[in-house]
């Protein structure tokens, strides 16, 4: 127990991105699917070492902005945007950027639990590294670090070779966020992660984003306002009308979005009148 | 730091409880009076009774068959006895069921009847000619099939002399060759059509769908016309035998490969790109390691489509007494071949010697099958065997 609380030097990874938490801004962000306008002009600010959540009913395009912030929205065939996403300045949508990079400094954990069936708990935390090309000099010290920042080492540092599968949900949330953090990136998106949880590990998994965000920057998307409460220092409101495109209604710092909203509606969702 | 720590205790309690609950267990035994044991209830929809009644039916229909079909009428032939019988039995088991317990109950229990009558009419035939070959090969097969070839024994020579050594080794390096191309082609065509998005994907799925249709024989004698016919002449070989076989198992391959890349969820390609990796790393690092069982099993329908092949063989490989380890020269024997020569010659001892080679064929695709299944799981069994290992 001493030797982890006291371990000094934390281990960094070669090859990967530069290190600290960035801060991330979109600027007139719009989303179509198709011909369907999704996402109308979002221009949001997320610093550096702070948490933001983007809360919202159902529909009203949280995802698909959170997509657009590491380019994993491209995936889909008929996807397409305007506007920049801001990675410390930088666009990551300009020319000659690649989504790779993109990605490797924003990383993502997703609604489902989505482990690497067949690979062993060790090597789901260590494939960042395989899959993008990262090194490090000293594995097993970042697979007990990333283990350890995502609240999981404890629970499975006795079978860190038993198949990533057999997990609980909730642990095997944890060790996709460890997954994510061993290739150290700049920002962490979270769409949604405990919304197939249960309470416990929940709680396990805000404990995680609360700690994580000296390291990193941290964008969640939730359903749940309690934790966007809980966890975050800004939050966004989004909201798309009937057959409207999704927008940013109101931004702020969470005290003001949940104390004393400025648009009705926001008043209305985080008192859970509607959504 | 504290708030990880009281929770890592929360868990802890449920151990204690179970030491709690067991230690409190052994203390209590003695003193309590002996409790009968439990009777475990029986949940078995089917009852002793309902046998009687399936067997009551089966002999009526039977005695009833017999009358109608040899004393009323002249039966055609035993198959139609048995049709009669078979629908006569479904007859009555609903009727005799539908009067003790009500509509509802006979329906289910007429499905069943079909349903495992179904199963049995797939296995009965298999295990019978897996019992007819057995019976024929076994009693003449000897350690010497698998160490002799047939140039040194006369036609005349008994069933127990026959050597294979030459059509085994024909039949393995040719299935082994067509899989050296059969294996990265398809998996890369199914890679292609799964994990792109190119606009030659439709054209290239229908493409692989109407090869899976092609008649073996003319895979044959494609080969045949193409490569061993003039102007390029390249003579009967094992390795021509390869090229066809390889056009008809490369369809099965890709489309197997296919159906089971299409299963890996979209999950894990996202969670792979998400984390910085490209499309090519995520297809070999995350997707064919995830569908690993599934290729291997595409591997052993590719390896069974095409062992038994005997058509497409006949005008390529063309077949030979002796043996011919080289593949790429001169006619070679393989085990459907050999089958074929000695099961259409009128003497007795020939034709054993096919049943011989019939039942080695069988044995060999077993004994592949249970290969390609050990390789498939290999990587699965060493890392769960390791952690026992370290403890």
């Amino acid at each position: 127990m001493t030797e982890i609380l006291d371990a000094p030097q934390p281990v960094r990874v070669v090859g990967g991105p530069p290190p600290g938490a960035a801060t991330l801004e979109s600027r007139g962000v719009h989303a179509w699917f198709g011909d369907r306008l999704v996402l109308e002009d979002v221009s949001l600010a997320m610093p550096a070492h702070e948490v933001t959540a983007l809360i919202g009913p159902s529909g009203c395009g949280k995802s698909t902005f959170l997509r657009i912030l590491n380019r994993m929205h491209e995936l889909v065939p008929s996807a397409s945007l305007a506007g920049e996403v801001l990675l410390d300045g930088a666009d990551i949508y300009a020319d000659g950027t690649r989504a790779q990079h993109a990605r490797l400094r924003i990383g993502m954990v997703f609604q489902k639990p989505n482990p690497f069936p067949a690979m062993s708990i060790r090597d789901n935390v260590l494939a960042g590294l395989k899959l993008a090309g990262v090194k490090c000099g000293d594995k097993d010290g970042l697979v007990e670090q990333s283990l350890e920042r995502a609240g999981l080492w404890r629970e499975v540092r006795d079978r860190l070779h038993a198949p990533g599968g057999a997990l609980s949900g909730g642990q095997q949330q944890r060790l996709c966020i460890a997954r994510s953090l061993a290739v150290q990136p700049n920002v962490l998106l979270m769409d949604e992660p405990c919304s197939a949880l249960d309470p416990t590990s929940t709680r396990r998994i805000e404990q995680t984003i609360v700690e994580i965000s000296d390291e990193v920057t941290v964008v969640i998307v939730t359903h749940n306002m309690q934790q966007a409460q809980r966890v975050s220092h800004h939050c966004a409101f989004f909201l798309a009308g009937e057959n409207e495109p999704g927008r940013v209604v109101e931004h702020g710092s969470t005290e003001q979005i949940f104390g004393e909203p400025e648009d009705s509606r926001t008043h209305d969702y985080v008192n859970g009148r509607f959504g | 730091m504290t708030t990880v720590k009281d929770s890592a205790d929360t868990l802890g309690p449920d151990e204690n409880t179970v030491d709690d609950l067991s230690s409190a267990d052994t203390v209590d035994t003695p003193e309590r009076p002996a409790a009968p044991p439990p009777v475990r209830r029986r949940t078995s929809a089917t009852t002793p009774q309902d046998r009687w009644v399936a067997l009551g039916c089966a002999v009526s229909a039977t005695l009833l068959t017999w009358f109608v079909m040899h004393e009323l009428l002249t039966s055609p032939g035993w198959l139609a006895d048995l049709v009669v019988a078979y629908l006569l039995y479904l007859a009555m088991l609903y009727l005799v069921t539908r009067d003790r317990l009500g509509h509802l109950a006979a329906t289910d229990r007429l499905v069943s009847a079909v349903v495992v009558s179904g199963a049995a009419g797939l296995l009965v035939p298999l295990l019978f000619l897996l019992g007819y070959i057995v019976t024929k090969g076994l009693p003449s097969l000897r350690l010497a099939f698998f160490t002799h070839d047939m140039s040194s024994v006369a036609p005349t020579d008994p069933a127990t002399a026959t050597g294979g050594l030459h059509a085994i080794v024909g039949t393995l390096e040719q299935t082994a060759l067509a899989l050296v191309f059969v294996v990265p082609l398809g998996v890369l065509t199914a890679v292609f059509l799964n994990e792109t998005r190119s606009r030659f994907r439709r054209p290239v799925r229908i493409f692989v769908d109407a090869m899976s249709g092609l008649p073996s024989v003319v895979a044959g004698l494609f080969v045949y016309a193409a490569l061993i016919l003039p102007p390029v002449q390249s003579g009967f070989s094992g390795f021509m035998a390869t090229l066809a076989l390889t056009m008809i198992m490369l369809p099965t391959v890709t489309r197997t490969v296919d159906v089971v890349l299409r299963l890996v969820p979209d999950g894990l390609r996202e969670a792979s790109l998400a984390l910085g990796a490209s499309r090519a790393r995520t297809v070999w690092s995350v997707v064919l390691p995830t569908a690993r069982t599934g290729v291997s099993t595409a591997i052993i329908l590719g390896i069974a489509r095409v062992v038994g092949e005997t058509a497409p063989l006949l005008f390529t490989s063309f077949g030979s007494l002796s043996m011919n380890y080289n593949p790429f020269g001169d006619p070679q024997e393989s085990l459907p071949r050999f089958v074929y020569r000695y099961i259409k010659e009128p003497l007795a001892s020939a034709q054993e010697r096919g049943y011989i080679g019939a039942l080695v064929l069988i044995l060999l695709i077993f004994a592949l099958f249970a290969l390609t299944r050990l390789i498939g799981r290999q990587r699965w069994s060493s890392r769960r065997t390791k952690p026992r290992s370290d403890r």
